[in-house]
This record gives structure tokens, sequence and C-alpha cells, in this order.
């Protein structure tokens, strides 16, 4: 019976985890996966975003409140990164793949250092009057710390799709990835198109980071470790595929919450790129996308 | 061609006498101890550019391949006394075939994939070398090196002797791959794989040769540095840093020829010795950081390019 409640209470944390997972991918589903910008500085643009949110956290703010006063700048944040992307690359006729990760593996080392030159590089995390109480539903025992932030996911997945997928400025987002030309043809300025897209990309990740700073402590070098899992969300997603992503993050946070109670928790940082590599090699298209 | 090869050879040679006599030159240990680095850097930078640069399929991953040299080195070391020589012999064949293994998984798919795969690469060995007792697991060990031979002056004299002539015939590797079919091949594939593989080029082969010589140099580069540090531990041995400059030095230097890392590794490695000794390393990272996006942003043919070496050479 004990051995079902450890499985019981391992699928639920994988569940609530993955979500989180997802919130942390969003960013890079769009600016990786619909616009094919390879922004690999995205896990560290929600460590910044955490960061944010725990300095407003200090001044007695509650996190998602916190969170949502930090879109507006985060946006304003991405706008200026794709200004200078664009600006050192897309007057070139287009950036090469090799060119653009290394300009965002650079930038998000600059990051990193200046988080920690900023807020030295201990642990930090909030403390809200929520925070280290949990729901106990029969076997099961679901922390707050986990189950509010695994909530903000689906909400800012569903507010982005709906975005995406019904709106005259969405629909100008997914079309930019397709066919540049065809847009500027309509009317519409792709470059201006693309930046608010990766405005939009770069402000899910103060959400995201709210969401990780609420579920543990955090470090400035903590986006490191993300890199994996949210690539491989957003890959194995199909690219551009947004719901998508919610699916396979899951299923992440479920195979790394089953070896870290099966196994050892030491293994799950693996997890999640054995499962890319795997998915690479064996269906390089994504679950859930088309072949490219 | 002729020509070049030859004075290729004899400065290989001069850098590899100069590299034997050095420790008769140089009083102070220290000037070996850094110099290792800087060599440690040379063979690195120039080990990721057979497929990085050449064929164009970034790896960040190179602090994988080094830490498997290092791991490696260290446990045939301490396990069967293996000699340093044999060390590196098995860490270059290792990494050969962890380039092909990551290759074969990955290279069928174009560019970003393959990336992002190599950053997982790195991850994955940290993950199951923490969980491997035998090898010290996160709090790692130490690692008695073998006495230096009696020509030597000392363990450091000794050590930077050893890394001279690994990077020597690193960079005589990358610069036959360079002029062989091979390099043909690669730059091809990086022009545009489509069009290579339309004429006939075998892409797929070519960049599974690649992984597995970058893979090679890679670890071998690694496997002396447990005698270096006495102490191996998960994340120094796959360290950030090695990832970075491995990716920076030839982007820095110029990415076409097997000058470019040398260049690159030189310059960015002294910069950083004297960096660490004077400032903090916190800094020292964030200068290697803006250095590399202000040459991908503003220079990105490299310091060979800048100069104009290379300017008349048709781009591939």
């Amino acid at each position: 019976m004990l051995s079902i409640d450890i499985l019981l209470n391992a699928i639920v944390t994988g569940i609530l985890l993955g979500s989180v997972y997802a919130s942390l991918a969003l960013g890079l589903g769009i600016t990786f996966g619909i616009l094919h910008i390879p922004n690999i500085a995205h896990p560290t643009l929600v460590v910044a975003g955490a960061f944010f949110v725990y300095t407003l956290t200090q001044w007695g703010i509650d996190p998602i409140v916190a969170a949502v006063i930090g879109l507006v700048p985060f946006y304003l944040l991405g706008v200026v990164l794709y200004a200078f992307y664009s600006a050192v690359f897309e007057r070139k006729g287009g950036a090469n793949v090799l060119q653009s990760l290394t300009l965002f593996f650079g930038l998000s080392l600059v990051i990193e250092i200046l988080l920690s030159l900023g807020f030295g590089s201990e642990l930090k995390s909030v403390s809200v009057s929520y925070i280290g109480l949990s729901l106990k539903l029969g076997v099961l025992t679901v922390p707050y710390r986990l189950l509010i932030p695994a909530l903000l996911a689906p909400v800012t997945i569903a507010a982005v799709w709906l975005y995406l997928s019904r709106t005259n400025s969405g629909t100008a987002i997914r079309a930019v990835a397709h066919e540049e030309r065809a847009l500027s043809i309509a009317g519409l300025n792709p470059a201006s198109v693309k930046r608010h897209a990766f405005g939009i990309a770069t402000a899910t990740a103060v959400i995201a980071g709210a969401a990780l700073i609420m579920v543990g402590p955090i470090e400035p070098f903590a986006g490191r470790y993300q890199i994996g899992r949210v690539f491989a969300i957003v890959v194995l997603a199909g690219m551009g595929s947004i719901p998508g992503s919610l699916v396979i993050a899951i299923i992440i946070g479920i195979a790394e919450a089953l070896v870290s109670s099966y196994l050892n928790p030491s293994w799950s940082p693996g997890v999640a790129f054995a499962i890319l590599l795997l998915g690479l090699a064996l269906r390089p298209q994504g679950l859930f996308g088309a072949a490219r | 061609m002729k020509k070049n090869s030859l004075l290729f050879l004899a400065g290989a040679i001069i850098v590899l006498t100069l590299g034997f006599l050095m420790p008769w030159l140089l009083r102070n240990p220290f000037y070996f101890f850094a110099g290792y680095v800087v060599l440690q850097y040379v063979t690195i930078a120039t080990g990721w550019n057979i497929l990085g640069g050449y064929a164009g399929y970034i790896n960040f991953g190179a602090a994988g391949f080094f830490g498997a040299g290092v791991y490696l080195s260290a446990f045939l070391f301490t396990t069967f006394g293996l000699p340093l020589p044999l060390c590196i012999l098995a860490a270059a064949i290792v990494g050969a075939v962890l380039g092909v293994l990551m290759g074969y998984l990955t290279l069928r798919i174009q560019g970003v994939y393959f990336a992002i795969a190599t950053l997982g690469l790195v991850v994955v060995l940290e993950t199951i070398v923490h969980n491997i007792s035998g090898l010290g697991g996160a709090s790692g060990m130490a690692v008695y090196g073998p006495r230096p031979p009696a020509w030597s002056l000392g363990p450091s004299q000794y050590n930077f002797t050893v890394m001279v002539v690994i990077a020597v015939a690193s960079v005589a590797l990358a610069r036959w791959v360079e002029i062989s079919w091979i390099g043909r091949g690669l730059r091809a594939v990086r022009a545009s794989e489509d069009a290579a593989e339309c004429s006939g080029v075998p892409t797929l082969r070519l960049k599974l040769v690649a992984c597995a010589l970058s893979g090679a140099v890679l670890a071998a580069a690694g496997a002396p540095y447990p005698f270096y540090t006495s102490f191996v531990e998960p994340v120094t041995a796959f360290s950030l840093i090695i990832g970075l400059n491995a990716i920076a030095m030839p982007l820095i230097g110029g990415t076409r020829t097997w000058v470019g890392p040398v260049i690159g590794a030189l310059l960015l490695a002294s910069v950083q010795q004297i960096a660490t000794v004077t400032i903090s390393s916190e800094l020292n990272i964030l200068f290697v950081g803006a250095v590399l996006i202000a040459f991908v942003a503003f220079a990105p043919g490299g310091i060979s390019d800048l100069f104009g070496r290379n300017k008349g050479r048709a781009r591939p």
C-alpha cells in the first residue's frame, strides 16, 4: 500500500513540476518554436525574472502581483534584445545559427554574472503566507508552493495561445515565421511583428521566474540547469506547438519525479536530456508537430 | 601547398624543441603552471574547431568530452596504474567513440538540434559521474600523479611538456583535416548541406569523422588534467568555462583555418591567466562573455580575418 502512496505522490508532484517547466518553456516556444531564433538565454531571462520578483517581494509585494508588474519592463527588455539581435544580424541577410546561438550564449553569461554581482551568489527565496503549507487529499500531500506556481502555467499558456490563434496581431506573429515577404506585401512590417513577439516571449519569463522562485530557492546560475528541460520541451512538442509543450512538460515532470523517488534525486537532471536525445533520434519532427 | 607543409613541419619542430628546452630557460615553475592552461586551451579550441569551424556544427558540449577525458585518465591511472601516454591515448579513443555516438544520435537532423543535444551531453555525463561512487561522486577524488621522469625538472614542467606535445599534435591534425579531402567536404557541408549532399559529398559520414576527431582531441586535452591538479571533481571537470572558451577562442581568432583557434586561445587564455591572478574570476567570465558578443556582432570572421591574411581566400 505504501508503495502506491509513493507512486501517486510522485505522479502528482511530476504533473505539477511539469506544469512549472511548461511555463519556463513558453517563451522559448515563441522565440525558438515560432520565430526560429535559438534563444538559449531564455532560461537565464527566467532567472532574471525570478530575481525581479524577489526584489519586489522584499518590499512586501505578493510574488504573483510582482510578476504582473514585471510584464511591462520585461516586454521592453525583450524588444531591446530583439532590436540588438536584428541590428547585428538581419541587415546582413539573416543570421546563421552558429552566430546567433553564440550571441545568446554570451548574453546569458553576461546576465548571470551581472545577477551574481548584484545579488551575490547565495540562494534567494521568497516567503509568503501560503508557502510552507500543504493541501492534504487522502494519501496525497500537495505543497502550496508547488500547486500555486503549477496553476500559473496553464493560465499563461492559455492566454498566449488564445492571443496567437484568435487575434490579428497573434496571427501576424505566426505568419511572420512562415513567409516574411508575404507579410510585407500585406503591408505589415516583419521586423516590428518579430520585435513584438520577442517582447511577449521575454515578458513570459517574469511569470516563469515567479513560479520558479516560489517552488524553491534560486541562485544566479540556476538557468543553466533548465536549458535542457526547456529545449527538450519545445523540440519534442514539435516546434511552435504551444499546447503540445504542456503535455511534453508534464511527461518530463512525471519522469523526473519517478526517477527521483525510486532511484535517486541526483539522477533527475539527466532525465530531460535523455528524453530529448531519444526523442531526437526516434522522432525528429516532435510528437505534436508537422515535419519541417 | 607542399612548401607550406614543410614550413608547418619546421614550425612544429621549433615549438616542440622550445617546449622541451623551456624548463631549462625559465626557472619559475609558475610559468609552466600557467602555460599548461594556455596550451590546454589551444588544444581545446583546435579540437572544437574541427567540427564547429570547418563543418559549422557548434558543439556546446566541449566540457563533456573534456570531462570524460579527465575522468577516464584519472580512473585508468588510479585503478590500473596506466602510464600517462596510454591514458591520453585511451581518452582520445573514448572521446572519438563519444563523438560518433553523439553524432549518430543527432547529426541527421540539422544545426540547432545538434547544438542543443551537445548541451545535454555535459549534463548527462556530469550526472553519471556524480552517481558513480568509484569515481569519487560529488566530492571528487585525489589523484597522486606519476613521478615525473628523471630528465624533467618537476611535475609542473613535465605536465607542460606533455601538453606541448598534445597541442602540437592536435594542431597538426586540424591542419591535415583542413587541407585534405575531409576539409573540402566539411567546407561544402558548411556552405550548403543540401547542395553538398546533391553533389555526392557523403555528408553524414564526413560529419561523423569530424565528430570523432573533434571528440578525440577534446578528450585528449583533458587526460593530463588530473595530474596537473592532483584532484578531480565533477564541477571543474565539466566546467562551463571550458565549453565557453572552446567556442569563444575559435570565434575570436577565426574559424576558417587552423591558425584562428591557436591565435584566439593564446590571446584569450593568456588574458584569463593574468585576469584570474589580478581580478576576480567572475569578472573574468563577464569579460569573455562581452568579448564574445562583440566579436559575433562586429567581427564575425575573427582576428585572422581582420588582419586580412585570408581575405583573398574564397569564402566557402
